[in-house]
């Protein structure tokens, strides 16, 4: 009897949404009683053990297998389940990250459970023996649902940024534990690796500009890569965007693109769907310049310009220009 | 290279999703409905390879009778055979579907051979459930990997390609395999004319199945809390720029 947390790393090093989660598995252990466990997937990751120990865990169960360098959804999820099996636990925790939910699904499937993704909230007066009811967020967070989870072990993943890292630091137990894998989970691995170049990405820019279907061409995005760069920011776009062929689709803002909390996120000619918005909405600040006053975008942002955003978006970088002395 | 794409019928939502008073689904009263998007590209990514490599694409849907909708909106941009798993009333959930999915194929692999690819979305638009495809994976027994950006068949293998926050990730799966596809792999194409016309005339294969209820049950939709904002308006035209740049100061992005 435990809970479980499914700790997250790549080649050894751990993911930030798996503290989030190492902090969600004690609160729920402390509630229901029990104890919270940990599994590391391959030896490279063996060292994470401190770590989890300094979130409250007081076993760490670590999977070794030959096979197990790098990444692989099938051998990760048949791993998880074979120490799933063994040890029973009442809950399994893994991160709500597109890694996190591969390797949940795989346990549910391998283990023909339920599985609920993207979690926001448990019920507090879940005791450990009745079905756990969950809120988990769809539509990308747009909207929630109250579900109950009717399972005797309980499999979720924690919707990321939903819980906050907090310490608490316990003793651990270390249980190695040499799982078997046949050939049919061993093909889908991490084969080989492009890094990727150091520098300003979408998803860690503090400044964003982002275009919408209001830009109308890819040549017209030329004032807003101008205004990125004088900003030390990036460019972003909407879906009406790369459905036109205007931009990349890793430009992309939104549910089915990338989620972006930059400082300031500016707007230009978004009328700001559901779908983008779910994208945009963890920014600290938003900038809208839109041509029409009542845009969704428009409504929601802490500030906007009324006007063209082929004459907004240049007197800008004018202005900062001007202020530089350039 | 025969490849079977599984989509989903779901609301195409605008400025806001709307829910029923008794918080049971979606209000869909005022919206259309699409293919979810990651699908979508996945339809382009078999059809695609099914002109590279040869071979045909087939289309299946659990779902209501409506989502035929669905299936000839991919009929209509290559899709030559198309299968509707009739349900009725509210969505299915995952293990369900998934199961469900997965006799479908059996029995129309039994029919007419093995599919060498099999094509799920990363997630659906509506429930984001990240899990039917790779359910219906293990119950085939054939290697998935999802969050697919890329796609290459070369002598039996499925060379996917995958992005992560350390960079772009290669598998080698080898044929038949499930692969769940992420929008961003392709850019669909939007159907001619002459594939609308061809795609009223494709016959839609009814498949009955019947699958046990699963263990996670929905029991209301509800609407996050609205961010409301008192929107400062800076200015009008290219007068607010001077607005603005004071604005980036003060917040500190303006160095």
């Amino acid at each position: 009897m435990s809970v479980l947390v499914v700790v997250e790393h790549d080649r050894g090093t751990m993911t930030p949404a798996s503290l989030g989660a190492l902090t969600a598995g004690r609160n729920l252990a402390q509630q229901i009683n029990t104890t919270l466990e940990a599994v590391t997937i391959g030896a490279n990751a063996d060292a994470l053990s401190d770590v989890i120990a300094a979130y409250g865990a007081t076993t760490v169960h670590q999977a070794h297998h030959a096979a197990l360098v790098d990444f692989g959804p099938e051998a990760w999820g048949e791993s998880v389940a074979q120490i799933v099996r063994n040890i029973s636990p009442q809950v399994v925790i893994g991160c709500g990250t597109e890694r996190g939910h591969e390797v949940i699904a795989q346990v549910a499937a391998r283990l023909d459970l339920p599985a609920s993704m993207n979690c926001t909230e448990f019920d507090t007066s879940f005791d450990g023996t009745q079905p756990l009811q969950v809120t988990r967020a769809r539509w990308g967070g747009s909207l929630l649902e109250n579900a109950a989870l009717d399972a005797s072990i309980k499999l979720v993943t924690l919707a990321n940024h939903t819980v906050e890292p907090v310490e608490a630091p316990s003793t651990i137990a270390i249980a190695v534990v040499d799982v078997a894998l046949d050939a049919s989970v061993l093909h889908s691995f991490v084969r080989d690796r492009v890094e990727r170049v150091a520098g300003v990405t979408l998803a860690t820019a503090p400044v964003v500009v982002s275009g919408g279907r209001g830009v109308g061409s890819a040549e017209a995005f030329g004032p807003l890569e101008e205004l990125a760069g004088l900003l030390g920011g990036i460019v972003g776009c909407s879906r009406a965007v790369t459905n036109n062929g205007w931009r990349n689709h890793t430009d992309q803002v939104g549910q089915t693109g990338t989620r972006i909390a930059p400082d300031i996120y500016i707007a230009c000619g978004i009328s700001g769907a559901i779908q983008h918005w779910v994208g945009a909405m963890a920014s600290k600040n938003i900038l809208a310049i839109n041509t029409d006053r009542e845009a969704n975008i428009v409504t929601k942002a802490g500030y906007a310009v009324i006007g063209d955003l082929h004459k907004v978006v240049p007197a800008i970088s004018a202005e900062i220009r001007r202020r530089r002395g350039q | 290279m025969n490849i079977l794409v599984c989509v989903k019928r779901v609301p195409a939502p605008g400025a806001r999703i709307n829910i029923t008073e008794d918080g049971q689904q979606v209000d869909t009263a005022f919206l259309g409905f699409t293919v979810s998007p990651h699908e979508e590209c996945a339809v382009e990514a078999a059809v695609q390879l099914a002109e590279k490599h040869g071979g045909e694409v087939t289309v299946l849907t659990l779902g209501g009778v409506e989502a035929e909708e669905q299936l000839r909106t991919a009929a209509s941009v290559g899709a030559v055979k198309a299968v509707l798993v009739p349900i009725e009333g509210m969505d299915w959930d995952a293990q369900r579907t998934a199961s469900a999915i997965s006799s479908a194929i059996t029995a129309l692999e039994t029919a007419n051979g093995n599919y060498d690819l099999i094509l799920f979305g990363n997630e659906s638009a509506d429930s984001c459930g990240y899990q039917v495809g790779v359910r219906a994976a293990v119950k085939l027994g054939r290697p998935m990997v999802n969050g697919a950006k890329g796609i290459e068949i070369t002598d039996g293998v499925a060379t996917v390609r995958r992005e992560s926050d350390a960079g772009i990730e290669i598998y080698n799966l080898p044929l038949p395999a499930c692969i769940g596809v992420r929008e961003g792999i392709n850019l669909p194409r939007y159907p001619t004319m002459k594939g609308r016309l061809a795609s009223k005339k494709v016959e839609i294969q009814r498949t009955e199945i019947s699958a046990e209820v699963g263990g996670l049950k929905m029991i209301q939709l509800q609407r996050p809390p609205e961010r409301v904002s008192n929107t400062q308006i800076l200015g009008t035209g290219p007068e607010a720029a001077s607005a603005v740049v004071d604005l980036l100061v003060e917040l500190g992005v303006f160095k």
